[in-house]
């Protein structure tokens, strides 16, 4: 799950190395991604676990740890 | 037969570099195909043909710079090959157009940032790529989109080697570091100017255009409940954000204030589309704000997929030549991670820009009373040749107002 992740991570912000980053921070600062990229992933995660990802579990989602946390507890992979 | 020139994206391109023939000679080619595309100082821009046919032989080979108006590729459109009086100036191709090696007002250019040798039609894949075994991306397709960072890209095209040689894991995008490995030689080549772009334009918009500037607080709790209902049952794939409403708003507002659409070239020329430029940030530096075309006439949904389609396609660093060079007003947003006041500068020769600064709760009276609402500080920085303020004003209103009821299309 962690590898599905970042490389998703890695198609929308292929400049930043995921290695460096902080995993408990907001995904938004620590990648600089905005709202439209944010969408981005949560659609590519969504189709490749064949999720929802509704919009009000957002917060949920915020950092690298946090969206492990969720796609876990919403029994991905 | 007919040729295919190098397109201009503005007054202030002389120049491009070809560094992608996505079609072979002999294929056919539709009106508006994607055949290949071309590297500015805006960016890499895809280039679509005019006519169908059958592309007869590429002029120009990869990684050369030419001056725009040069023919880069001839169509066979089937029609007759003798010279038609009717289309005039065709260039022949037996006379493959030499033109001055470098337009006289270039930007300061290092000497020779290309190669002389255009990069091998195929090379071989046991070229040094990185060495540890990954599945290979298989046999390039003409059809199939690279998946390269622009800065990698540039720097392909710069130092002559060919990104298509690297072996990368499947869906990993290619980088600057990649094609640094690839390159024979360690010399960093130059890097290839936006910021020159952004800053000619600038200044040009500095020096000409007599901004005056506007500020508005808006108050967006309508239309951001509106777009989370919209959201609630929907998947991913099909939600609406914030910044399409925005978008609609602005376009809709001004089918009444004409004089904010449009383009200033001596005198004003209004438009009666809305193509609405949107200022996108580049990732590791660099903006550009290409069109929403006709956005007051699209619903909601299918802006929102227009704009999103357009930021992917800027995040990988291609763009139509339209986009860049025919938007009529120009809407730039912080986003949520910003401040809370933006003041544009005018894109020439726009008229207007629209600035939206990051919403947030503030403090404001709602109903009588002080009430947390969410808000955000619109602007307008507008060319005081063509409007003044008054109407200004009453136009940033006429977006707060359509904020205020988003669900009437």
């Amino acid at each position: 799950m962690t590898a599905l992740l970042s490389e998703e991570l890695h198609r929308i912000a292929p400049d930043i190395d995921l290695t460096d980053i902080d995993r408990s921070e907001d995904l938004r600062d620590e990648l600089d991604i905005d709202s439209m990229d944010f969408l981005r992933l949560v659609t590519a995660l969504g189709k490749r676990l064949n999720l929802d990802m509704p919009e009000a579990d957002y917060d949920r989602m915020r950092s690298f740890d946090a969206m492990l946390s969720y796609l876990q507890a919403r029994g991905a992979g | 037969m007919s040729a295919f020139v190098m397109p201009s994206l503005g007054a202030d391109m002389e120049a491009g570099v070809l560094v992608e023939q996505l079609i072979a000679p002999g294929d056919p080619v539709q009106r508006g195909d994607v055949i290949g595309a071309v590297e500015t100082q805006k960016g890499v821009i895809e280039i679509e043909v005019f006519e169908s046919g059958t592309l007869a032989e590429w002029l120009v080979p990869l990684g050369t710079k030419v001056p725009v108006g040069t023919p880069l590729a001839m169509i066979d459109t089937g029609a007759q090959d003798v010279p038609d009086p009717d289309e005039p100036d065709i260039p022949d191709p037996e006379e493959p157009t030499e033109l001055p090696e470098e337009p006289p007002t270039e930007l300061p250019d290092p000497e020779q940032p290309f190669p002389d040798d255009p990069i091998p039609e195929d090379l071989p894949y046991d070229d040094p790529g990185p060495s540890e075994p990954m599945p290979e991306i298989p046999p390039f397709d003409p059809g199939m989109r690279l998946r390269i960072t622009p800065a990698a890209r540039r720097l392909a095209a710069q130092s002559g080697v060919d990104p298509r040689a690297l072996s990368l894991p499947l869906g990993r995008a290619i980088t600057r570091a990649d094609i640094l490995g690839l390159a024979p030689t360690s010399k960093p080549p130059p890097q290839f100017d936006m910021r020159a772009a952004i800053a000619a334009a600038m200044s040009r918009s500095k020096r000409e255009i007599p901004h005056y500037y506007l500020s508005h607080m808006v108050d967006l709790t309508a239309a951001e409940g509106f777009v989370s209902a919209l959201n609630k049952d929907r998947a991913p794939q099909d939600r609406v954000l914030l910044g399409a409403v925005v978008a609609r708003a602005v376009a809709h507002a001004l089918r009444k204030f004409p004089e904010f659409n449009g383009h200033y070239d001596g005198s004003f020329v209004p438009s009666q589309a809305v193509h609405l430029g949107m200022a996108i940030n580049i990732r590791g530096g660099g903006l550009v704000a290409p069109a929403l075309f006709d956005a007051a006439d699209k619903p909601l949904d299918a802006l929102m997929r227009d704009m999103a389609d357009l930021v992917e396609r800027v995040r990988a660093g291609r763009f139509r030549a339209r986009e860049l060079s025919d938007a009529t007003i120009t809407l730039t947003s912080l986003g949520d991670r910003g401040v809370d006041e933006l003041l544009g500068v005018i894109y020439p020769p726009q008229v207007a820009i629209v600035g939206m600064g990051t919403p947030r709760l503030h403090p404001m009276i709602h109903d009588g009373q002080v009430a947390a609402r969410l808000a955000a500080r619109l602007t307008l920085a507008a060319d005081h040749r063509v409007s003044d303020g008054h109407r200004g004003a009453l136009f940033l209103r006429a977006i707060d107002k359509h904020l205020q009821k988003p669900d009437t299309p």
